[in-house]
């Protein structure tokens, strides 16, 4: 399901399948696509950040059209206790591996893998991260 | 000195990043100057022409501007000018300048202190003129110095630092407007959005949110970017965070995002020279 904000429109709320991964899009080409995640995230219940919210920063490929500062991205996923990942959507290979990447999350958090919880493997990629 | 570089100013530059020089030495000018144009001309024998049909007699003069650094520790800046007397004017008349190229490096310790000796450090090129004498000069340097030219270009964050810096400077003369230029992202025909805003404004804007003179944290230019941004939205429905700010005008210079430069003030030139050199370093880094 795709969504350009948070919260999600409630008519449809009975209808909605459970939402096991929830992966917020930055493009790092513009300052407002932070602000509407940092604005959608509120209304994100708190159950989430246990290891089924995720960063995906988009537009990494040139440096000289940054918006955005990679401080704030850090920053965000520091406080928000996710893992932050990165890709150039132009690229297709990137594209497909980093489609792979979320796939094998959402399994993960959906419960499909034995003996991997969402919160073991969101700690596992953290603590990966700040090696 | 005011005097010297104030041809430098009012004019456009084309700014590059270029890699320490090996085995430089700013008391071989003359030799440089001799052996430049001499590459000139075979260049020009092997068909190389600017204008068809013109024979222009080109002179090189390389020197050195001491007065451009920022520290004792930095290298002084050199200056490469072509010059040439159209073939219509009369033998005795003054040669014009042509093309102006500049190597400069202010305050560029964090590049210096880690090369090798037989390295010179001028990190900063800045070019006006035609493209192809700006490709004849470097091709020259990099062979001879066996250092890379690549084009500066500046991001919009940078942009935004540049805008916030330069706001709050003080000017002697009247301000002129602060203009931004934003080009809007995906669109089937290019569109440019130019948000003019009134110097005093934006100096009291500026500050406003700066709460220690001298000191600029990324923070404070988030601030003052947003609010500028809040006030467009606000009259035009428009987020401008969503667009690629691409220019930025104000009384000190203006600075393009594709790595163009203007000097507007000769009091802030060495200021915006150290944040270009800058630049110019964590491209080469």
């Amino acid at each position: 399901h795709l969504a350009t904000s948070l919260p999600l429109p409630s008519e449809r709320d009975h209808l909605r399948p459970r939402i096991d991964l929830i992966a917020f899009m930055i493009d790092i080409k513009s300052k407002y696509s932070l602000k509407n995640v940092e604005d959608s995230l509120a209304h994100v219940d708190a159950s989430f950040f246990l290891g089924k919210v995720c960063f995906l920063v988009t537009g990494v490929g040139r440096v000289n059209y940054c918006s955005v500062e990679m401080n704030a991205i850090w920053k965000l996923g520091e406080t928000y206790c996710s893992p932050v990942l990165f890709c150039e959507l132009e690229l297709e290979g990137i594209r497909v591996a980093t489609a792979q990447r979320l796939l094998r999350m959402l399994q993960i958090c959906a419960g499909h893998i034995p003996g991997v919880s969402a919160l073991s493997f969101g700690s596992l990629m953290r603590s990966s991260a700040d090696d | 000195d005011p005097q010297r570089t104030a041809f430098l100013l009012r004019k456009q530059w084309t700014l590059y990043s270029v890699t320490p020089l090996y085995r430089f030495s700013d008391a071989r000018l003359r030799d440089y100057a001799r052996l430049l144009s001499a590459f000139i001309a075979a260049e020009k024998q092997k068909g190389w022409a600017v204008e068809v049909g013109v024979e222009l007699d080109i002179k090189v003069a390389v020197s050195s501007l001491p007065d451009l650094r920022g520290s004792d520790q930095d290298q002084a800046a050199i200056l490469v000018q072509l010059s040439s007397r159209s073939p219509a004017s009369p033998k005795n008349s003054e040669e014009k300048v042509i093309w102006s190229g500049w190597f400069c490096c202010v305050s560029g310790d964090d590049l210096s202190e880690n090369v090798p000796e037989d390295f010179t450090c001028l990190p900063l090129f800045l070019a006006s003129g035609a493209e192809s004498y700006t490709s004849i000069v470097g091709s020259w340097f990099q062979k001879t110095f066996d250092c890379c030219f690549r084009r500066l270009a500046i991001s919009p964050l940078n942009l935004s630092w540049m805008a916030a810096m330069w706001t709050g400077c003080k000017v002697d003369k009247t301000a002129s407007a602060m203009e931004l230029v934003f080009s809007v992202p995906r669109l089937p025909q290019p569109l440019d959005i130019s948000y003019a805003i009134h110097p005093e404004d934006a100096k009291a804007l500026w500050d406003t949110v700066q709460k220690t003179p001298g000191e600029i944290t990324q923070e404070e230019v988030d601030v003052f970017m947003n609010c500028l941004y809040s006030h467009f939205h606000r009259h035009f429905k428009i987020h401008l965070s969503a667009t690629k700010l691409v220019k930025v005008s104000t009384t000190i210079a203006s600075a393009h995002c594709d790595g163009i430069i203007k000097f507007l003030q000769s009091q802030y030139l060495t200021g915006v020279l150290m944040l270009l050199t800058e630049l110019a370093i964590s491209q080469i880094q």
